[in-house]
Parts: C-alpha cells; structure tokens; sequence
C-alpha cells in the first residue's frame, strides 16, 4: 500500500518535472511545478510530516506558484523560441543531468541496506506540537531573523517592482 | 515499507530535472521555477532523512523538517524579490529571453 | 477491532456519496433561498411561479443551465478553459470532506459523521482554499480577454489577500484547543453549552468577526464582490463561460459559502454541541436521536449563517477596489495579529490563576 502509493505519486513528480522541461509556454511549465510540489505534499505525508505537507500546499502551491502564475500572465510572456545558447545547452545540459542522476542513483542504491525503511502511521508521525516545542524554544532567533528576513523581501520586491516616475 | 533509499533515489531525479531545465530553458521565468524545483528535491531529501533518523535513533527526530520549513520561508522570500527583479528587467529590456538580457549593455 | 480495507473503503465511499448529494441539494437551495431572501429585503416575492413557494425552481434553473449552448470560443486556450471550472468546483466540494457534522458515532469502527478524520483538518482547509485561486486566475488567462484576465487577475489578489487574515484568525480557536483536529476543537466547546462556545465562553468574538470578513472577501461575496458584478469589467472572470462550465463557478461560490458556514459553526459556535448543553442529556434517550440531534443543531447554525451572508448581501454597499485591498491589509491582518496576542496573553495567564 505505501509503495503504490510512493510510486504513483512519485511517477506525478517526475512527470510534472518532465513537463516543466519539455512545454514551451511558461504557463504550462508553471502548471506541471504545481502539480509536482502538490505530490511532494503527498510525499511527505507518507513519510510522516503532517504539518510539512500542509505547509508545503498552502506556502509553495497556494502562495510561490500564485505568484508565478501572475507575473506570467502579467507579462504576457510568449512561447520560447530555440537559439544558438539554447542548442548549446541541450548538447551539455542533457549528458551534465543525466550523469548526475546516474551517479547518486548509483551511490543511493548501492547502500539501500544503510538506510531506514519508512512506515505508515506509526509512532514517528509528526505532528505540529514537536515542531513548535523546538521552534519556539531552542531556535526562537532564528525564527525572529525569518520574520524580519520577510519584511525585507516584501521592502524590496515592493521597492523593484514599483513604476518609475 | 518503503525503503527510505527510494525517496533519496526520488529526489537525485527530481534535482536533476531542475538542473537540466535550468541549463536548457531559455525564459528567465521558467529557469527561476527550476530552481524552485531544485529547493523542493532538497526537501524531500531532509524529509527523509527525518525519518531515517528517528527510526535509527528510536525517538522523534525533528531538525530534518525545521530544515525544510526554514527553507521554505527562505524559498518563498526569494522567489518575491526574484519575481519583482524579473519584472524590473521586463520594463527595461522588453524581453524574457535568457540570452537577450546577458550583457550589460544594450 | 481491526476495520477491514474493505469495510473503511465501502463506509467511506457511501459517505462521500451521501455528503456530495447532499452538499449539491444544499447549493441549488441555497440559491433560491438568496433570491427569495433579497426579493423580500427588496419588498417583493421572489421566485414564487414554480411549485409551491418556489420550491421547485433549482430544479428548473439546472435543466436550463445543461440545456443551453455550450459555447466554445476560437481562441480561448482549451485544456486550461476546461480545466478551471473544474478547479473551482472541485476545491469547493473537497472543503465539506473534513468538516465532522455530527457526534462521534462508529460503525465497524469507521466514523460516521465525518469523511477524513484527519490530525491537521483546520490547515487542510486553508490548504484547498490556497489552491482554489487557481480556478480564478486560470479562467481568465484561458479566456484570451483582456477584461476577463483584468478581472482575474483582482479577483485573485482579493482572495490571496484575505487568506492571510482568515489564516491568523483562526489561530485564537487553536490556541484553546491545543490542537489542529476539527473534532478536537469542537469537543473543546462542548462542557457547558452556549457559555462554553468559542464565541462567547473562548472570547473568540474579535477573531470571529475577522473570519467572517476574511470569508466573505473569500468567497466573493457581498460587499466584497466587485469581481463578479455585472457592471465592472463585463462581468469579470467568467465572461466567456456559458451553460455548464458557468454553472460551475456558480455551484462553486455556493458550496464555498456553505463550507464558510460550516467552519464558522465547528470553530466558533460549538459545532454540533447544543446551546443547553448537558442539561437535558436525561430527557433524550435512544441511539438514533442521540446521533441525528447533533446534525440537526448543526445543519440549524448553518442555515443561520447562509441566512447571515443572504442578509448582508441585500443590505450593504459594495466596496471599491482600492477600498478593498486596503481593508483586508491594513485593518484586518492588525486586528487577527493584535487578537492573537491577546488570546494567547489570556491563555498563558489563565492556568496559573486556577
């Protein structure tokens, strides 16, 4: 059960990766990273981090990929077009991605014995309380540097974006 | 039962789709969400280290996912900065094409 | 006991089917009673022709909406023109699985009061809510007009706006129940009846008020429905759509102010608890009223809030666009964060007072 689940949901991200590689529209590369990170929610779900899960639909789904998804279409921004660079990097992108997977494919299953075996639904599910008791307590200043690292993004994106007069 | 090495496996794929994508597309938008997905593909893989910790260890292990949810909010400042960037370089060069906006002069 | 697979897919799978039915009767009536509701406010009947009362008159505005002709335009961008309507109707539909209606009554060990019993119920809310936006802002974009793209495109800060503050609302509700599961927080209120309600007993009423705005603001409604009004921008985001697709969006905006409801119900008015409480638990004996008197408390409280939204709706002004954007920021996301400093100021002060 939890490796049909692992693999459908697992097929669905790479998938929607493949997709963001291969559309030319920007808005339907948006749409495929939607559905990747939507199964990664799922992902973590199964390995038992409930509030990362939500977490990750409400931030990345519902907030990052909105955001993408505005400025795509207040650009308007059209379908690519293949130039000289983009051939380029086809001939060294494809063999550059491709060793890379090889590799750590290699290395990850070549020590699948090291490592756990997950479960469903057993007692390591986390829940949001064990997050908050460490959040609040032994790392509360790096949480404070986070909120004040948004205020700086929000001054700074408003800063950018504003028209010049 | 899931070996843990299979979400590792996941990710490996997931992070070098990101890489490709980002070599090959030429719409700074679309190299932008690559790099999205490459902070995603590190995620999974905390996640799962996460679990395979607390179970070696035999007790809730945390600092995996206060990873990731640091992360998170890192990935969702930058993409607000990124996005108003994207934006100012529209206004002023009138194109989205990667290798139109490489040099500094027009 | 062990539930078999098989027995928690069959449970859930009847579930589902009565909840989706019943949530679909709920949308066409809640239809006519807005219309009979206004007509009224405005010193006029309403539907009244068909059927008695107007009782039957969803019945003849749904064989209409499927009769008409499904236009598709040339230029409109297919699969996502289909698919936003399909969004929107699908996020509305799926809010109503972790809402609990009733008691805690098991059958084979399967609860059957409550689709997915789940440990994070309240963020799964705001998570299908966040995603909703995409049903809005794909139509337009899909629709290859500049006017509906405009008006997606506010019609979607809108509601990615107040997101925010129904969020930060809620967190008050939370902080009482120690936990995220909507029976939890339910549960929480369920001690001495109407005293014992967030709203009253938990001092909830600021982050109530919040949330209803938030909500309205949510689901595009009076007097936050400037997206969808019929003089601004040619009727918005779904001016191209026609027969199913808008009856859609249509059936997507009911459910999404019934789902309002519910959660407004479950967090701040007791849910399925009565309002007497424990006093008459002598006085109702018997297996099947004690499980159908909850739901019965509870479809009662949602129907007040329908009522709430149809009443507001006939009564207040619509606001600007700017007005808008600058109530959601500037006013409500203070008042959610300055309740939630003081809900939580109350809460760590109150244990040692005991």
């Amino acid at each position: 059960m939890h490796l049909v689940l692992f693999i459908i949901f697992g097929a669905l991200c790479v998938a929607g990766a493949l997709n963001l590689l291969l559309q030319r529209h920007p808005i339907n590369s948006a749409l495929s990273l939607i559905v990747v990170m939507s199964s990664l929610a799922v992902l973590y779900l199964l390995l038992g981090a409930e509030f990362l899960a939500v977490a990750q639909v409400i931030v990345y789904s519902g907030a990052i990929m909105v955001l993408f998804t505005f400025v795509i279409m207040l650009l308007n921004a059209g379908r690519e077009e293949r130039t000289h660079g983009s051939k380029l990097a086809y001939a060294a992108g494809i063999p550059g991605a491709a060793i890379l997977v090889a590799l750590l494919t290699f290395i990850f299953l070549s020590h699948r014995g090291d490592f756990a075996q997950a479960r469903l639904a057993d007692q390591y599910v986390t829940g949001l309380a064990p997050l908050s008791e460490v959040i609040f307590t032994k790392l509360l200043l790096p949480f404070e540097v986070t909120s004040v690292l948004i205020l700086i993004a929000i001054l700074g994106a408003v800063a950018l974006a504003r028209k010049e007069h | 039962m899931v070996p843990i090495a299979y979400y590792l496996v996941l990710s490996a794929i997931l992070f070098s789709i990101g890489v490709a994508a980002f070599l090959i597309k030429r719409n700074i938008i679309t190299v932008f969400m690559s790099i999205e997905l490459m902070l995603n593909a590190v995620n999974l893989t905390f996640v799962a280290f996460t679990r395979h910790w607390s179970q070696v260890t035999g007790h809730l292990q945390v600092n995996g996912q206060i990873f990731v949810f640091f992360v998170m909010v890192v990935a969702a400042a930058e993409a607000a900065v990124g996005l108003a960037i994207i934006i100012a370089v529209f206004r002023a060069r009138n194109t989205l094409s990667v290798d139109q906006i490489d040099l500094m002069k027009r | 006991m062990e539930t078999s697979l098989l027995t928690f897919f069959l449970v859930s799978l009847a579930k589902v089917i009565v909840v989706v039915v019943i949530t679909l009767m709920a949308v066409a009536y809640t239809v006519l009673l807005e219309r009979k509701l206004v007509g009224r406010i405005q010193n006029r009947w309403g539907p009244s022709r068909v059927g008695p009362f107007g009782l039957l008159q969803p019945l003849v505005d749904g064989a209409k909406l499927f009769l008409k002709e499904d236009l598709m335009p040339l230029a409109v961008d297919k699969p996502l023109y289909i698919l936003a309507p399909m969004i929107a109707l699908s996020c509305a539909l799926m809010s109503v699985s972790v809402v609990p209606f009733g008691a805690d009554i098991r059958w084979h060990s399967v609860d059957l009061f409550q689709i997915a019993d789940l440990n994070i119920g309240l963020l799964i809310l705001l998570a299908i809510t966040s995603v909703g936006v995409y049903g809005i802002a794909l139509s337009g974009w899909s629709s290859n007009n500049k006017y509906s793209l405009l008006g997606a495109l506010r019609a979607s800060a809108q509601v990615i706006s107040y997101e925010l503050a129904l969020g930060l609302s809620l967190v008050g509700v939370v902080l009482r129940a120690e936990s995220l599961r909507l029976r939890t927080i339910v549960d929480v209120q369920a001690t001495h009846g109407l005293i014992s309600w967030n709203f009253f007993g938990g001092f909830q009423f600021v982050a109530f008020f919040i949330y209803l705005m938030a909500a309205y603001a949510e689901t595009n409604r009076s007097p936050f429905d400037l997206p969808e009004a019929e003089s601004e921008l040619t009727a918005g985001y779904h001016t191209e759509y026609s027969s199913m697709k808008f009856a859609m969006f249509f059936m997507a905006e009911y459910a999404n102010m019934i789902t309002v409801g519910c959660v407004a119900t479950l967090l701040f008015f007791g849910g399925w608890t009565s309002p007497f409480g424990h006093l008459f638990d002598h006085a109702i004996t018997g297996t099947v009223i004690n499980a159908l008197l909850p739901v019965f408390w509870f479809v009662i409280k949602v129907f007040a809030f329908l009522f709430l939204y149809v009443w507001v709706r006939g009564t207040l002004p619509r606001f600007r666009y700017d007005q808008l954007m600058g109530f959601g920021w500037k006013f409500l996301v203070p008042v959610a964060i300055a309740n939630i400093v003081v809900s939580s100021l109350w809460m760590g002060l109150r244990v040692p007072l005991q």
